[in-house]
């Protein structure tokens, strides 16, 4: 559990969110080593898409500290984050549903990457294309399917030439031949050194990317180390209410 | 990737901007061919384009509904009567007062912008009521009284109503290039991202509190120019006219009748609201019963307005600047 590098890329302390009486992360320690991918599973209302709201700055937390290269972040908006290099995708997707495909990814490399209008059409068009999005890039956002919507998310967020990934559950609803494209592409980013907290509730999709896992319940973290030993701790697997995660 | 390009404008677009500076000429030389009385409706036509497009700017690129914009067109008139008082000419005054309202506007919008989405409507109307209290505090407007700009009677009615014409013409001209270069650019891309999704754009870098007061004061200085040739060609300044709700709902229904987040619904609706008005101005309180009447009609049977209507049957819409990639460098989806 105890990090052996001593400047992780992003790191949360004593992290809390309460709404009202609701405490939706209790007090999470989770830093990330830069290049590393960790996993974070949980049940449902466990505070794991909460907990990435916080470290995006989509809201302002209760309590804790932010630190990105050790400098504190808790107080920047999110768009100041998203400049400082850390990208999120949404559970449930949230496109810019009065734009393209094209004009989505764009508007991102241009606030969030800060390139100029030239720069940002190159590079939303080499996206598109990695992400496998070149033959809907002119469709309005509306009309793409789940798995094109839940590709936009990783595209936007990629547009924006981000350090690090946030990606929540953009595996659940896909096919296992949708599945394989995304984990190849999460793979391919992860060669290229980026570093990534995956939210998932497809364990084999997330095993074959992450090095570390954190399994969360009731905003606090159950458990956190090698992937194979987190999914075996009993509490883990009481907090499944006994259901096999696999 | 030096293979990407944009596709360049479409023709009809190109026709359309054509038509549309052809236009512009035509108007401009409206003096020579037209009758006072034509003239002066089509300055009013030039101040309804003005503010159908600042309100459209605002709701239909922003999200930032206000039902409290009258209190720019109202700060715009006042701010044009403090200034010829100081000794500005009339002229140069109409200009700057709503240089300076953008300012009030610009610091206003640290606290209104902070406010959410109702609160920021009604928040607006509040303050336009305020402002017009604290005006009618002035000794020079002489409360409810009003005063006039005597000044401007040192010019014959005539050269002072195409001086006024023109210069409406120029700002309506004006403020729809400046929206259509605005709306093209970064500015008008994450405005729409705001629009769509203010939490969404937030994460992709968009700072949402510098667009919208970007865009909050750009309105709030075309509604004060909107005011300032309304008193000219008026003379007379009223708190209660130039602080009045109508302009507010004149700038919804145009915007609303003619296409919100359209490019050229507030301009139709501009038109249309003209129309309306000469229609129904014979028939005293009867027109704003049929003002009412259109305007329900729309909200049920046309809620996208004249120019939405027009681009779900052609299924594209007119100077939309939308970016399009080129075919050519569109690359085939991941195997």
């Amino acid at each position: 559990m105890q990090m052996t590098d001593p400047r992780p890329l992003l790191s949360g302390q004593g992290l809390s969110k309460t709404y009202g009486k609701l405490r939706a992360v209790d007090g999470v320690d989770i830093a990330v080593q830069p290049g590393e991918a960790l996993g974070i599973v949980g049940p449902n209302g466990a505070g794991k898409t909460t907990l990435f709201g916080a470290l995006a700055g989509a809201f302002p937390v209760s309590a804790g500290v932010i630190r990105l290269d050790g400098a504190p972040i808790t107080t920047l908006p999110a768009h100041r984050r998203c400049a400082l290099g850390i990208a999120r995708t949404h559970q449930v997707p949230r496109p810019f549903l009065g734009m393209t495909v094209f004009e989505n990814v764009q508007v991102a490399a241009r606030a969030g990457g800060g390139l100029d209008d030239r720069a940002s059409v190159a590079r939303a068009a080499q996206i598109l294309g990695a992400t496998g999005l070149g033959d809907v890039a002119n469709r309005p956002a509306g009309a793409l399917g789940l798995l094109d919507r839940k590709r936009l998310e990783v595209a936007r967020a990629l547009a924006t030439n981000p350090r690090i990934l946030l990606l929540d559950e953009i595996g659940g609803g896909l096919t296992e031949a949708e599945l394989e494209v995304l984990i190849a592409l999460i793979l391919d980013l992860k060669a290229q050194g980026m570093t990534v907290i995956w939210i998932e509730h497809i364990l084999h999709a997330l095993l074959k990317v992450i090095d570390r896992l954190i399994c969360m319940a009731e905003g606090r973290v159950l458990a956190e180390g090698a992937p194979r030993a987190v999914m075996a701790d009993a509490a883990v697997r009481a907090a499944y209410l006994g259901s096999d995660p696999e | 990737m030096t293979d990407t390009r944009l596709r360049p404008l479409p023709r009809a677009d190109r026709l359309l901007i054509g038509a549309a500076a052809l236009l512009l000429a035509v108007l401009a030389l409206a003096p020579v061919y037209a009758s006072a009385l034509v003239i002066d409706k089509l300055t009013q036509l030039g101040i309804y384009v003005l503010m159908a497009v600042m309100w459209n700017l605002l709701a239909g690129y922003a999200g930032l509904v206000s039902v409290g914009q009258q209190a720019f067109v109202g700060l715009g008139g006042y701010a044009m009567v403090r200034l010829v008082e100081t000794g500005l000419g009339p002229f140069p005054a109409l200009l700057v007062a709503p240089l300076l309202v953008a300012a009030v506007a610009w610091l206003l919008s640290s606290f209104v912008l902070r406010l959410r989405i109702g609160e920021f409507a009604i928040a607006m109307w509040v303050l336009a009521e305020v402002f017009r209290a604290l005006v009618m505090t002035d000794p020079l407007v002489q409360g409810e009284t009003g005063t006039s700009l005597v000044v401007l009677n040192a010019y014959d009615p005539q050269t002072r109503r195409l001086a006024i014409y023109w210069i409406a013409l120029a700002s309506a001209a004006a403020v729809l290039v400046a929206a259509y270069r605005l709306l093209s650019g970064r500015l008008g891309a994450e405005s729409q991202a705001i629009r769509d999704d203010e939490e969404a754009a937030a994460s992709v870098g968009v700072s949402t509190f510098r667009v919208k007061r970007v865009i909050f004061a750009l309105a709030a200085g075309g509604c004060a120019l909107a005011g300032t040739l309304w008193l000219a060609s008026a003379i007379t300044f009223q708190p209660r006219t130039g602080f009045g709700i109508q302009w507010t709902v004149f700038m919804l229904f145009m915007v609303l009748t003619g296409g919100l987040g359209t490019f050229l619904g507030p301009v139709v609706g501009a038109v249309f609201l003209i129309a309306l008005q000469e229609i129904f101005g014979d028939f005293g309180a009867w027109y704003l019963f049929g003002i009412g009447a259109v305007a329900i009609g729309f909200a049920l049977f046309l809620p996208r307005g004249l120019v939405g209507a027009w681009i779900d049957h052609s299924g594209r819409e007119p100077l939309a600047r939308r970016r399009v990639l080129d075919d050519a460098c569109q690359t085939p989806p991941a195997p």
